[in-house]
């Protein structure tokens, strides 16, 4: 059979196109109630609900932060949740022609007979959920497959099981209107150098569309949200033109051009060097069919969150931080990015050993 | 059933700073240089030839030109001299290629001849190499290295493509010879199914034949012909096609092929022959280009359709309606039947028709050469070349 062309296709090819505009990316803002804890408790905040949503207030209120985004990915509890005067968030963003999105998977766990390597849950009742979103406002979805480089990973069993989990979960929001992010993470960790992480990369991207075709799944309505290449994290780093050079090279052998837009995780790298990666990428000198943006989330809040404190006499210098990061990433979309929004903190490695969301 | 508004190329790949093929942007001064040596994930999929590989592919798949296919066996051949009333044999086979590769000029429309195995040892009537004679027009020789096609034990009268056994010191042999590139043609027939046993084995078949020739140096062209044969409608060569491809790409990668250095010759998605709903040529390239921009990765530099069956105006015809717009591969043709059949029937055998043949040829090549620039326009073709060269069951 061909690719399904059902209800939505018209609306999902145009809010993935829309996602993937040059100059705009996505805030990945969608962490769960416990990961959140641990950036609260990293300034120490209280993990309570009046706290999560002053965080997310904070960001989606920035002044002209969000003309640098075209989508937001929420967790559940932030999808349903207001300003303090009442304002429900996914107004904000609609009122600001960013795109409400939200993950739908419901985290990791291990795969019996492997070295700790993992499989995605979340399928159950994932369509009627996907409906209920859908009314709520979102647009897009997204949902997190980890592979981890190994001396045996990973195996040909993770990579089936994660990319046959990720076309099935794009299928099924396409049935109920959701734009999926397809994220089949490569973890960093390890010592590895970089042409094993481009290799490892290249083979789970081809596993990944291979699955996409077969499950019938309309490119032209998804969006990737792959890891860069690089060297693993007990490995010496290389500049952003190596990263860049590997990193494209692995989406053109992979990623067919029906596929609008690739906006990259940020995985632990500092937020100066996500950026730099980005721009260093779009400076490359070759044919890219799809446009190369990000979806970071730690890449983006990092230092606006120390700023931040949990102070609200803090909240504008917060959102200061927050948009020269956005602003920052969103030239490095264009290749445009000339540096200089590297203060001490845009240079902290976020980087946690075996990070669990 | 996909709706045609789905089908219209996407406007993202319309920005006018496009150049067809080639670089996106203008130079800036920190940019980072990744033609025409090898990228450098190219470990993952190495072999010595890397840089050599992505370098011919590329000048194949140059602006304006294509491949003349040339690679009839000695069988198929005889078929083409028996139409024009000679006989089958060597003399008259090397008659017949000296008039193609000598035509004056050819090189400016064509990148690349496919040669069948008789041909890459030949001289040409003047005795020359025939390979030396196409490397002087800035042609580069090609040598199809499959045994043909044989029917597939398990399947439903499907057929697959044999020739992996000893392929390696064959292709480097080809590759001494002068051979740069090799072309293998496997089928796909949708009237028996096709059946995903006749599926897989197209698929892993030109895999392993890919992963050879680049050990041994030589281009890959990957051709899963999807028979033009049947009366199914386009939208069912369309799914078919979709699913060959994706099974073809998934095998050339799990046998570490390096996508720079491989060109594609596929069938564009037409209904079937016998199919009374014809096609349009915008129909034509619109569902070809989805399914191009759906299935291949832009690492491919080139895709080389064939044209099957197709009349000799119709092959370019479809061609240009694909090149109206800029495309991330170079798209272009490898004709055998509608480059050279008006030529083979002005020549009839007669060494006083060698000019006019030759003449017939260059229009063709030309007539192809603007299709592959989407510049086209159809003007003062003649009737022979409408004439289809559709033949139901067609053996090579």
């Amino acid at each position: 059979m061909s690719a399904f062309v059902g209800k939505y296709a018209e609306e999902l090819i145009k809010n993935a196109k829309y996602i993937a505009t040059p100059g705009k990316g996505i805030l990945a803002a969608d962490e769960s109630t416990g990961t959140i804890g641990k950036r609260l408790s990293s300034i120490n905040v209280e993990n309570i609900e009046s706290n999560r949503q002053a965080l997310r207030e904070l960001l989606f209120t920035s002044p002209n932060a969000l003309s640098c985004l075209s989508g937001v990915i929420l967790f559940e509890e932030t999808l349903y949740q207001k300003t303090s005067d009442g304002k429900p968030f996914v107004e904000i963003l609609e009122e600001n022609n960013v795109i409400p999105g939200i993950k739908v998977d419901k985290g990791t766990v291990e795969i019996a007979g492997t070295n700790g390597e993992t499989t995605t849950q979340g399928f159950d009742s994932l369509g009627a959920r996907c409906q209920q979103y859908y009314k709520a406002g979102a647009r897009f979805a997204k949902w997190r497959a980890v592979l981890k480089i190994g001396p045996n990973e990973p195996s040909e069993l993770a990579i089936q099981q994660n990319a046959q989990g990720l076309a099935r979960y794009a299928i099924i929001c396409q049935e109920n209107g959701l734009v999926p992010i397809v994220e089949p993470e490569v973890l960093t960790d390890g010592p590895h150098d970089i042409k094993k992480c481009a290799a490892v990369t290249e083979t789970v991207l081809a596993a990944v569309y291979k699955a996409l075709n077969d499950h019938h799944v309309l490119l032209e309505g998804t969006l990737l949200k792959p890891n860069m290449v690089t060297p693993g994290s007990d490995s010496p780093k290389v500049a952003p033109e190596v990263i860049a050079q590997y990193t494209v090279t692995a989406l053109r052998r992979t990623v067919p051009p029906a596929v609008p837009g690739i906006v990259f995780l940020s995985g632990g790298q500092s937020e100066e060097e996500a950026t730099q990666n980005l721009d260093a990428m779009n400076k490359l000198e070759v044919l890219k069919p799809w446009t190369l943006s990000f979806s970071f989330g730690r890449a983006l809040q990092q230092s606006t969150l120390k700023t931040w404190a949990g102070k609200k006499a803090n909240v504008g210098k917060a959102q200061e931080a927050f948009l020269s990061r956005c602003k920052a990433n969103s030239e490095a979309t264009l290749g445009k990015y000339s540096g200089g929004s590297a203060g001490g903190l845009a240079s902290e490695s976020l980087f946690v050993e075996g990070y669990k969301y | 059933m996909a709706s045609a508004s789905l089908l219209k190329t996407s406007p993202v790949l319309d920005k006018s700073e496009w150049v067809k093929g080639h670089t996106l942007r203008q130079p800036s001064t920190s940019v980072v240089r990744c033609h025409p040596v090898a990228p450098p994930g190219l470990t993952v999929r190495a072999s010595s030839y890397a840089d050599e590989l992505v370098k011919t592919a590329k000048a194949i798949a140059s602006p304006g030109r294509g491949i003349l296919a040339m690679d009839e066996s000695n069988a198929t051949c005889g078929k083409r001299l028996a139409s024009i009333g000679l006989e089958n044999t060597e003399a008259n086979r090397q008659a017949y290629r000296t008039l193609l590769v000598s035509a004056p000029g050819l090189g400016q429309y064509i990148s690349g001849a496919i040669l069948f195995e008789e041909t890459l040892y030949q001289t040409t009537i003047d005795g020359k190499k025939m390979v030396d004679v196409l490397v002087e027009q800035n042609i580069v020789p090609g040598i199809k290295v499959d045994k043909g096609l044989v029917p597939l034990a398990g399947s439903n009268n499907e057929s697959w493509c044999q020739g992996l056994d000893g392929l390696a010191p064959r292709s480097a042999a080809y590759y001494q010879q002068g051979a740069r590139f090799a072309k293998w043609r496997t089928v796909v027939s949708i009237p028996n199914g096709p059946t995903e046993l006749a599926v897989k084995e197209a698929a892993w078949g030109l895999a392993r034949y890919a992963a050879i020739s680049q050990d041994n140096g030589l281009v890959p062209i990957v051709e899963p012909e999807i028979l033009l044969d049947g009366d199914h409608g386009i939208d069912r060569t369309f799914e078919v096609a979709k699913k060959v491809w994706a099974e073809v790409f998934f095998y050339l990668a799990q046998n570490n092929v390096m996508f720079e250095g491989i060109l594609l010759k596929p069938s564009m998605v037409t209904p079937g022959a016998e199919c009374k709903d014809r096609a349009t040529p915008q129909q034509v390239a619109d569902y070809t280009l989805s399914l191009l921009r759906q299935r291949i990765p832009p690492a491919v530099p080139g895709i080389m359709f064939l044209s099957g069956g197709q009349s000799e105006v119709e092959a370019t015809l479809n061609l240009n309606a694909m090149n109206q717009a800029p495309n991330p591969w170079h798209v272009s043709f490898s004709y055998a039947r509608a480059l050279q059949n008006t030529c083979l029937k002005k020549w009839g055998g007669r060494p006083e028709n060698v000019k006019d043949a030759q003449e017939a040829l260059l229009i063709r090549a030309k007539a192809n050469s603007l299709a592959q620039l989407g510049k086209y326009t159809g003007e003062g073709e003649s009737e022979e070349a409408k004439q289809g060269m559709f033949v139901k069951g067609y053996v090579y």
